[in-house]
C-alpha cells in the first residue's frame, strides 16, 4: 500500500513511459536542425551595418522582386479562394462520376516536384507550347510575365485551400442548411450568410498558407518567370542571384525579410484562427 | 417556385449542381491535369527509344541514384524524430509543449532557398561551423550531407503532422490501461500505440518521400550541382532544361511524376482503407 | 391552419431490392390549433414523417402520389423555404456565427426585399420574440455561451419569427436534461396555446408525449399505430405495441384450463377459453396482499422498493415471472403492508388486458378482476 502511494505521488501525471527520451530527441533535433542553423544567417546579418542593411533591402531591383513577388502571390491567393472553395464545395455536396480521381488530383501540386512543376508550365504556356498557342493570338503572353509567375503560384498552392475547406464543409452539420431553408433563405443568400461565415476561418487560413507558400516558392516559378530584372524577378530569385555572386551578406539581409515576413504572416494566421475558434466553440467575450 | 426533389440541402438544384461540378471538373482538368499529360507527351515524344535513352544514360543514373540515397537516409531520420515528437506532444503536458509544436510549422513557411541558405552560411566554408570543417579536411556543403541535411530539414514536419492529430484524437486511455497492466516503454509502443497509428505513419512516410526526392530550391543552394556527383534528379532535370534538351528534361521529370503519381495513388488507397475501416466499425 | 396528408409513403434507396420502406402510405388529418404529438420508437418513421411534412424531404411519387394539404394549400410540390412552416432541431442547429439577435432576425432579414418589414419593424418583433422566450438580456450573446435549454428557446423565437402557420418541432427536448426537459415543456404548451399555431412535434418519450399534446399518432415500423388523446390513449390502447410502449407492463404468460390460468405455481381465474394465453397489466393495476384469494394466488418476493414522488414502486420476483414485476402503489398502502426486502406476499391483479396475436384486432376490453 505505501509503495503504491508513494509512485503514485511521485509522478501523478506523468503516467506513460518515454518523457525523458522523446523530449531528449525532439529538443535535439529541433535545436540542431531548425534552430541551430538560423544562427547562420544572423551571424552573417551582424556583419553587416544597419545602413547597410538598409541599402541592401530597399535596393530598387530588389524592391521591385518584392512588389512582382507579392501582387503576383495576392492574386494566385486570390483566385485560389474561389477555386478552392468551389473544388471543396464541388467535392463534399455533389456525388458524381469521377469525384474520387478528382479528389486525388488535388494532391498532385504537393506530390509533383516544384522544378517538375515549373518546367511543365512553362513549355504548356510558351509561345508554341499547347495552352500559349490558343492564349497568345487573343494577346494574352502567359510565360515570361507576371500572370505566369501567378499561375505557377496558384498551381503549387491551391490544395492548402481546397484541404483546409474541406474537413470543415464535411463537417457542417446537414441541420444548418435546412435551417436556413425553412427560413426562407434563398440558394444565394444561404450560402452567403449561413455557409460561407462557417466556412471564412477555414477559408482565411487556407489563402493564408497559400500566400505564405507562394512567397517563398522558387522552383515552379524561375523557368516559367523569364527572370528579367525589376519586370519578372521574385525575392527568392534574387536571394539565388547574390548567393552566386559569392555575395553573402546580401543574400542573407534579403532572406532575413522573406523570412520574418513568412513567419510574421504564419503568426498572424494562427492567433487569428484562435480568436475565431474562441467565438464558434464558447468562451465568452 | 422552385420544385420539391429529394433531400434538401442548400445548392441541390439540378442545374446549380452541373453548373458547378462541370465548371469544378474544366478548371481542374485544365489548371492541373493537362500539365500531367504534358510531362509523358513531351517525355514520349520522340518515341520511346529516346525516352529509354534519356533515362538509362549515366548522368541521370547518378542523379537517380543520388537522390534514393538521400531519400533513403531522409526517411529513417525523419521518422524517428516525427515519433517521438507526436508521443511528447500528445501524451505529455509541459511548458513549451505549445511553441514546440509551433516550432515544426517553421519549414513550410520558410522559402526553400533561405532554407538552403542558412545551412550554406552555417556549414559553408565561411560559417562559425563549417571554417572549423574545412580545416580538419571536412566537407558539408556542395557534397551529398549539404543535400541531405537541408532534405531533412524541408521533410522534417510531414511524419509529426499527420501522426499529432490522430494521436490527439484517440487519447492515451489505451496505453494508460496497457501500463496498469504492466507494458512498459519499447512494447506499449509496439503492441498498443503503433497498430492504432500504423497508416498516419505510413502516410506520413508517402509524403516525405515525395517531398525528398522533389525539393529543389534548397538542394540547388547547397548542392553545386556536378554532373554525375552533386545532382539529384530535379536539379539534373534543370540543367538539361537550361541547355535545350526540352525531351532530355521531361524524361526526367516523367519519372519524378510517376512517383507523385504513385504518392497520390497510395494515399487514395490509405484513405478508402481508412474509410472503410471506419464504416465497419 | 390544418395540414392533411393524403397516401404519404417514403421509401429509401433504389426502387427494388435494395429499398428501405420508411413510410407505409398513410393519412393523417390535424386540426387547427392542435397540438399533434409523434410517439414512436427509433426507427418507427416519425422523423421522416416530420421531415416530409416540413419540405425537408419529398414523400414518394411512385406507385401513388400522395398530397400535402395545409388548410386548402396543396404544398406537395412547394419548396420548404416557400412552405411558411417553423421548424426546431433536435440540436437546435442555431448559426453559431450570429448573436442571438441575428439568429432570431435571420427569417425576416433575407425576405425578398418587397416583402421585408422595415429595420424597426424586425427590431421591435424580434425585441418582442425574444421577451417571449425570457431572453432578451442574451440578445447580443453567440449560441455557444448559452446553456442547451436557452439555445433551444432561441431556436423556437427563430422559428416563431416568420409567424408560421405550422410549427414543427423535431424531439425538441431530446438533448436536454430531465428538470430542463419538464420546464419547457409546459412552456411551449403554455406559448402554443396563447400563439394558437398548429404544432407538431416528435418525441421517443411517452410521457412527454402524454402531458404536452392534444392528440398522439403513435407509431412503429413507418406505420400509425393509433391516434387518440393522451387519456383514451392510455385507457384504451389500440393494440398490444400502444399499450406496451406507453408505460410498465407486467406479463402473466400460462394455460387456461376450466376457467383458470396456471403458470407455475402462479394461478389465476379467468373467464376465457382453454388455450394458451398471456395477460398484461399496469403497475397501478398490481394490488399487493398477504394472503391468496380464491381467485388469485400469484406468490411473489418483493426485491426492491423505491418511494418516487406521490407513490412507492415495488419490484417483484418469482419463479412464474419471465421478467420482474412492477407494482405502485400509494404511500398509505406500502405503510399499512409494512413492506420489507425479501418479503414473501401475494399478487392480486385489479385487472388485466389481453392482446390476441392477430394484429389490429381490437384487444379483449380489460375486465375487473373480482377481488
Amino acid at each position: 500500500m505505501i509503495t503504491l502511494a508513494l509512485r503514485a505521488g511521485s509522478s501523478p501525471r506523468r503516467v506513460l513511459p518515454g518523457f525523458g527520451l522523446s523530449l531528449g530527441v525532439s529538443l535535439l533535433f529541433v535545436s540542431l536542425v531548425l534552430l541551430l542553423p538560423m544562427t547562420g544567417l544572423f551571424g552573417q546579418l551582424a556583419d553587416l551595418s544597419l545602413a547597410q542593411y538598409w541599402a541592401i533591402i530597399t535596393d530598387g531591383r530588389v524592391v521591385a522582386s518584392y512588389t512582382v513577388t507579392m501582387g503576383a502571390a495576392a492574386v494566385a491567393a486570390i483566385v485560389n479562394a474561389a477555386f478552392g472553395l468551389l473544388l471543396a464545395w464541388v467535392l463534399v455536396r455533389y456525388e458524381f462520376p469521377g469525384r474520387r480521381l478528382l479528389d486525388a488530383l488535388m494532391d498532385l501540386p504537393f506530390a509533383l516536384p516544384t522544378a517538375v512543376a515549373g518546367i511543365t508550365l512553362a513549355t504548356l504556356y510558351s509561345s508554341n507550347g499547347w495552352m500559349g498557342r490558343l492564349l497568345e493570338p487573343l494577346g494574352l503572353q502567359v510565360a515570361y510575365t507576371w500572370v505566369g509567375i501567378a499561375l505557377a503560384m496558384a498551381f503549387t498552392s491551391i490544395p492548402f485551400v481546397v484541404r483546409t475547406v474541406q474537413p470543415v464543409l464535411e463537417d457542417l452539420p446537414v441541420e444548418v442548411d435546412e435551417a436556413a431553408l425553412t427560413l426562407g433563405a434563398s440558394d444565394g443568400t444561404a450560402f452567403r450568410r449561413v455557409i460561407l461565415p462557417h466556412l471564412w476561418p477555414a477559408l482565411v487560413t487556407g489563402t493564408g498558407l497559400a500566400f505564405v507558400r507562394s512567397l517563398g516558392e522558387f522552383g515552379a516559378i524561375i523557368f516559367i518567370a523569364g527572370n528579367m530584372p525589376y519586370e519578372t524577378e521574385i525575392t527568392a530569385l534574387m536571394i539565388f542571384v547574390k548567393l552566386q555572386e559569392y555575395d553573402y551578406a546580401g543574400a542573407s539581409a534579403i532572406a532575413s525579410v522573406v523570412l520574418f515576413v513568412s513567419l510574421a504572416l504564419l503568426l498572424a494566421i494562427n492567433l487569428w484562427q484562435g480568436r475565431f475558434i474562441k467565438r464558434l466553440h464558447g468562451g465568452m467575450g | 417556385m422552385s420544385r420539391l426533389e429529394g433531400t434538401q440541402r442548400i445548392g441541390d438544384a439540378p442545374r446549380v449542381r452541373r453548373l458547378l461540378v462541370i465548371a469544378a471538373v474544366a478548371l481542374s482538368a485544365l489548371f492541373l491535369l493537362l500539365p500531367l499529360v504534358a510531362i509523358f507527351a513531351q517525355a514520349f515524344a520522340q518515341g520511346a527509344g529516346v525516352f529509354w535513352t534519356n533515362v538509362t544514360n549515366s548522368y541521370t543514373r547518378s542523379a537517380i541514384g543520388l537522390t534514393l540515397f538521400i531519400t533513403v537516409l531522409t526517411i529513417p531520420v525523419n521518422l524517428v524524430f516525427g515519433v517521438m515528437l507526436a508521443w511528447l506532444v500528445t501524451r505529455f503536458r509541459f511548458p513549451g509543449r505549445r511553441i514546440l509544436q509551433t516550432l515544426i510549422d517553421i519549414p513550410f513557411a520558410v522559402s526553400p532557398v533561405v532554407a538552403g541558405l542558412v545551412y550554406l552560411l552555417l556549414y559553408g566554408r565561411n560559417g562559425w561551423i563549417g571554417g572549423w570543417l574545412d580545416t580538419h579536411d571536412i566537407q558539408l556543403m556542395f557534397a551529398w550531407p549539404g543535400i541531405l541535411m537541408v532534405t531533412i530539414f524541408v521533410t522534417c514536419p510531414f511524419v509529426a503532422r499527420e501522426l499529432i492529430p490522430l494521436m490527439q484524437a484517440q487519447g492515451s486511455r489505451d496505453e494508460e490501461a496497457a501500463v496498469t497492466l504492466g507494458a512498459s516503454g519499447w512494447t506499449l509502443f509496439r503492441r498498443v500505440t503503433l497498430p492504432n497509428i500504423r497508416w498516419a505513419l505510413l502516410y506520413g512516410v508517402i509524403l516525405t518521400n515525395a517531398r525528398a526526392v522533389g525539393e529543389f530550391g534548397a538542394v540547388s543552394v547547397v548542392s553545386g550541382a556536378i554532373r554525375g556527383q552533386t545532382n539529384t534528379l530535379p536539379l539534373h532535370l534543370e540543367q538539361l532544361y537550361q541547355d535545350y534538351n526540352t525531351v532530355g528534361a521531361f524524361a526526367s521529370a516523367a519519372l519524378l511524376a510517376l512517383i507523385a503519381l504513385l504518392t497520390l495513388a497510395a494515399k487514395a488507397g490509405l484513405e478508402w482503407r481508412a474509410a472503410r475501416q471506419e464504416a465497419s466499425t | 391552419m390544418s395540414i392533411r396528408l393524403q397516401n404519404i409513403a417514403k421509401t429509401y434507396g433504389p426502387p427494388g431490392r435494395g429499398a428501405a420502406r420508411a413510410l407505409d402510405p398513410l393519412d393523417l388529418e390535424i386540426r387547427e390549433g392542435e397540438l399533434i404529438g409523434l410517439l414512436g420508437p427509433s426507427g418507427s418513421g416519425k422523423t421522416t414523417l416530420l421531415r416530409i411534412i416540413a419540405g425537408l424531404e419529398a414523400a414518394d411519387h411512385t406507385p401513388a402520389p400522395g398530397r400535402i394539404l395545409f388548410g386548402d394549400r396543396d404544398v406537395t410540390h412547394v419548396h420548404v423555404r416557400d412552405r411558411r412552416i417553423g421548424f426546431v432541431f433536435q440540436h437546435y442547429a442555431l448559426f453559431r456565427h450570429m448573436t442571438v439577435y441575428d439568429n432570431v432576425a435571420f427569417g425576416l432579414t433575407v425576405m425578398p426585399r418587397r416583402q421585408r418589414p422595415t429595420g424597426g419593424e424586425i427590431r421591435a418583433r424580434v425585441h418582442r420574440l425574444l421577451e417571449m422566450v425570457q431572453l432578451e438580456p442574451l440578445a447580443n450573446r453567440y449560441p455557444a455561451q448559452l446553456s442547451g435549454g436557452q439555445q433551444q428557446r432561441v431556436s423556437l423565437a427563430r422559428a416563431l419569427a416568420l409567424r408560421p402557420d405550422v410549427l414543427l418541432l423535431d424531439e425538441p427536448f431530446g438533448a436536454l436534461d430531465a428538470k430542463v426537459r419538464q420546464e419547457l415543456r409546459r412552456w411551449l404548451r403554455h406559448l402554443h396555446d396563447e400563439l394558437n399555431f398548429t404544432s407538431v412535434f416528435v418525441t421517443h418519450d411517452q410521457e412527454e408525449a402524454l402531458e404536452l399534446s392534444d392528440r398522439v399518432v403513435v407509431m412503429s415500423n413507418g406505420r400509425i399505430e393509433q391516434i387518440d388523446t393522451p387519456d383514451s390513449l392510455y385507457r384504451a390502447p389500440a393494440n398490444r405495441f400502444v399499450f406496451e410502449f406507453l408505460g410498465d407492463v407486467n406479463h402473466l404468460e400460462g394455460e387456461v384450463r376450466d376457467g383458470t390460468l396456471t403458470c407455475g405455481d402462479a394461478r389465476l381465474a379467468v373467464e376465457l377459453p382453454d388455450g394458451p394465453e398471456e395477460l398484461l397489466l399496469r403497475p397501478h393495476e398490481v394490488k399487493l396482499a398477504e394472503a391468496p384469494t380464491a381467485d388469485a394466488r400469484l406468490p411473489a418476493t418483493v426485491t426492491a422498493i423505491s418511494p418516487v414522488g406521490a407513490e412507492v414502486r415495488v419490484e417483484l420476483a418469482a419463479d412464474w415471472m419471465a421478467s420482474p414485476w412492477l407494482a405502485t402503489l400509494r404511500h398509505a398502502d406500502y405503510e399499512r403492508l409494512d413492506l420489507r426486502r425479501g418479503q414473501r406476499l401475494y399478487a392480486l391483479p385489479r385487472r388485466w388486458h389481453r392482446f390476441p396475436a392477430e394484429p389490429d384486432t381490437r384487444p379483449t376490453r380489460a375486465r375487473e378482476a373480482v377481488s
